[in-house]
C-alpha cells in the first residue's frame, strides 16, 4: 500500500492522528487533529512545537516518546495550554522510524465538542464518542429532574416541620405552639400565669444513662407535667429540657403554687429506666398576669426566666413566683 | 460539600459503631440533621463538624477515621460498585494508580456537582509514586490512603504507604509498589451487571 493510501485509510480510522517523522516533524495529520489545531498546519512543525506532554512527565524527546510506545499518554496542544487529549503511540515504519501517535478526548469530550465546535462527521464511525456524548446529556437530564424533585420534597418535609405545633419526642406542644398560645393571651389582654420550668441535672442523666435513658426521661416528665394541669392548660417543650406551662384563668396565687408544688414533688421521685434511677428535679420560674395588663410576651417570658433563674440559684427544686419589686415566695 | 461525602460518614458510622453512636455523633456536633440525602448538598463545615464529632465520641484520632472510612468504602460488601468504579482506571495496580488524576473528572461525569479533590499522580520510579491531593476539607489524604490500601490489595499488590501533609494544606500520599504480583487479587469483570 502507498503510504498516500494508508494516510487515507487512518483518516477514516483515526482522524485525530498525527504522522511523526524520526526527526519529530510532523508528516501527516488526521482532519480532525487538524481542525483542533486552530494556528496553522500541522504538517511540516515539529511535534513538540506544537504538543507537549503532561503525563507521565519529564517527556520532551522523540526518544523519550519513543520508549513509552504502546502506553498511555497525556497531551496538552501548545495553542491551548489547558487542553487534556489521551494518546497513544506506535511505531509505522521501522526503516524509516516514523511513528503513528493517536489522540483522543477521552474524559474531556464534552469541553472539546464545544470549545472546538465538532460534529459526528469528525469522529470515526466506530468511535463510540458520540453515544459518550448522547449518555452525558441523557444522564445529566434525568439527574436534574431528581435533584428537582429531591429539593422539592425536601422543600415540602422543612415547611411541614414548620408547621407541626407537636414535640414528636414528648408529644406536648413544642415553641411554635406555645408562641402562638401566648400571643393569644396577650392580645386578649387575658388574665394567665406561664410557668417556665427546667430540669435539674437531666444532663447528667443524658452523660451517664446515654440518650434513650435521656429521652425516656423527657417522655415520663411530660407526663406528669400533663397530669398535674388542666385541661386548658397548654404544656409545651420549649428546649431540650426546658418546659413552658401556660395556665389561662388563674384564680389565686395559691392555686398557681399547688400546681408548681406538685410538679416538683413528683419530679423529686427517681425515674426508672431499664431498672436504673434516673434523678432529676424541676426549678420553676412563674408569672401571673392580671386582665388588662399592657405587657408583650417578651417581657413576660423573660419575667419567668428571671424568677426561674431566682429558684435555681437558690438551691433548685423550687420555684419562684415573679413580683415587679423581686421579692421571692 | 456533597452529601455523597456526608451519607458515607453516616453510612461508616452506623455499621461499624451502631446507629446510637450516630445519635450521639449528630447530637455532639449540634446538627439538626439526623439522616443526610446523599443528592443534596450541605454546607463545607457540617462535614468538618461530623469528623470532630466522631472522633470525640469514639475517642480516637481523626487521621485514623478517615483512613478506616476510606477501607470502608472500598470494602463493604453494601458499596461494591464503588470498588467496581474504581477498577475501572486500569488492568493493573499501576496502571490504576496512573489514572488517578483523570478520578474527580470521571467522578464529576457521574455526579456533575460532586467536587472531589484535585488529584496528582507523580511517577518517582522504582515502584515509587506520589499523589498529591488538594481538598477544600483537609484530611482527603487519609481517606485515599484506606481507600489505596484495599485496591492494592484488590489487585494483589503489596504496597507501603506513607501520609503526609505539607505547609500549605497539600497532603502528599507516598507509595511504594513492593510486589505487584504479591497475590492472586480479586477477579474484575469490566461488563459485569451489578444486582
Amino acid at each position: 500500500m502507498t503510504s498516500l493510501a494508508q494516510a487515507g485509510m487512518l483518516d477514516v480510522l483515526c482522524p485525530m492522528h498525527v504522522l511523526v517523522e524520526k526527526d519529530g516533524t510532523i508528516s501527516h495529520a488526521g482532519p480532525t487533529i487538524q481542525k483542533i489545531c486552530k494556528t496553522g498546519a500541522l504538517v511540516g512543525e515539529a511535534f513538540f512545537d506544537r504538543f507537549a506532554v503532561k503525563r507521565p512527565k519529564g517527556i520532551v524527546t522523540m526518544d523519550d516518546l519513543r520508549r513509552k510506545a504502546g502506553s498511555r499518554l497525556h497531551l496538552a496542544l501548545e495553542d491551548d495550554p489547558g487542553s487534556d487529549l489521551k494518546a497513544v503511540l506506535v511505531p509505522h515504519d521501522h526503516r524509516t522510524g516514523s511513528m503513528v501517535i493517536n489522540l483522543s478526548f477521552g474524559i474531556s469530550i464534552l469541553d472539546g465538542v464545544r470549545d472546538y465546535a465538532l460534529s459526528n462527521a469528525d469522529f470515526a464511525a466506530t468511535d463510540l464518542a458520540i453515544e459518550m456524548l448522547y449518555l452525558i446529556e441523557a444522564k445529566s437530564a434525568a439527574m436534574d429532574a431528581s435533584r428537582r424533585l429531591n429539593l422539592r420534597l425536601q422543600g415540602a418535609k422543612i415547611a411541614a416541620e414548620e408547621q407541626a405545633f407537636t414535640d414528636t419526642l414528648t408529644g406536648l406542644k413544642n415553641r411554635r405552639a406555645m408562641d402562638h398560645v401566648l400571643a393569644r393571651l396577650v392580645g386578649n389582654q387575658a388574665n394567665f400565669a406561664v410557668m417556665q420550668i427546667d430540669l435539674d441535672f437531666f444532663k447528667a442523666v443524658n452523660d451517664s444513662l446515654g440518650h434513650a435513658a435521656g429521652d425516656h426521661v423527657l417522655q415520663a416528665v411530660a407526663q406528669i407535667m400533663v397530669e398535674e394541669t388542666r385541661n386548658a392548660d397548654t404544656v409545651a417543650r420549649v428546649g431540650g429540657d426546658e418546659f413552658t406551662l401556660i395556665l389561662p384563668d388563674v384564680a389565686t396565687e395559691q392555686m398557681l403554687l399547688a400546681i408548681g408544688d406538685r410538679v416538683i414533688e413528683r419530679l423529686k421521685k427517681p425515674i426508672l429506666f431499664q431498672g436504673q434511677a434516673c434523678k432529676v428535679s424541676a426549678s420553676i420560674g412563674t408569672v401571673w398576669i392580671l386582665e388588662n395588663h399592657t405587657m408583650d410576651a417578651k417581657d413576660i417570658l423573660s419575667d419567668a426566666d428571671v424568677a426561674l433563674y431566682q429558684s435555681k440559684k437558690a438551691g433548685r427544686s423550687r420555684q419562684t413566683l415573679f413580683r415587679r419589686n423581686g421579692a421571692r415566695v | 460539600m456533597h452529601g455523597l461525602i456526608n451519607r458515607s460518614i453516616q453510612n461508616y458510622v452506623c455499621d461499624t459503631f451502631g446507629n446510637d453512636v450516630w445519635g450521639q455523633v449528630t447530637g455532639s456536633a449540634d446538627l439538626a440533621i439526623i439522616d443526610f440525602e446523599a443528592m443534596m448538598s450541605y454546607d463545607d463545615d457540617v462535614t468538618t463538624r461530623l469528623v470532630d464529632a466522631v472522633s470525640l465520641v469514639m475517642g480516637r484520632p481523626i487521621h485514623e477515621l478517615l483512613e478506616d472510612l476510606g477501607t470502608y468504602l472500598v470494602s463493604t460488601p453494601k458499596l461494591e460498585g464503588v470498588r467496581r468504579l474504581l477498577r475501572f482506571g486500569g488492568v493493573t495496580f499501576e496502571e490504576f494508580l496512573l489514572s488517578l488524576d483523570d478520578l474527580p473528572d470521571r467522578a464529576r461525569l457521574a455526579v456533575s456537582d460532586l467536587d472531589l479533590p484535585e488529584l496528582e499522580i507523580d511517577e518517582r520510579g522504582n515502584g515509587c509514586f506520589e499523589l498529591l491531593c488538594r481538598g477544600s476539607v483537609s484530611g482527603f489524604g487519609y481517606v485515599f490512603v484506606g481507600m489505596l490500601r484495599v485496591i492494592a490489595d484488590d489487585y494483589g499488590a503489596l504496597v507501603l504507604l506513607d501520609h503526609e501533609t505539607g505547609k500549605n494544606g497539600v497532603e502528599k500520599i507516598f507509595i511504594t509498589l513492593v510486589d505487584k504480583d504479591f497475590a492472586q487479587g480479586r477477579q474484575f469483570d469490566l461488563g459485569a451487571r451489578l444486582g
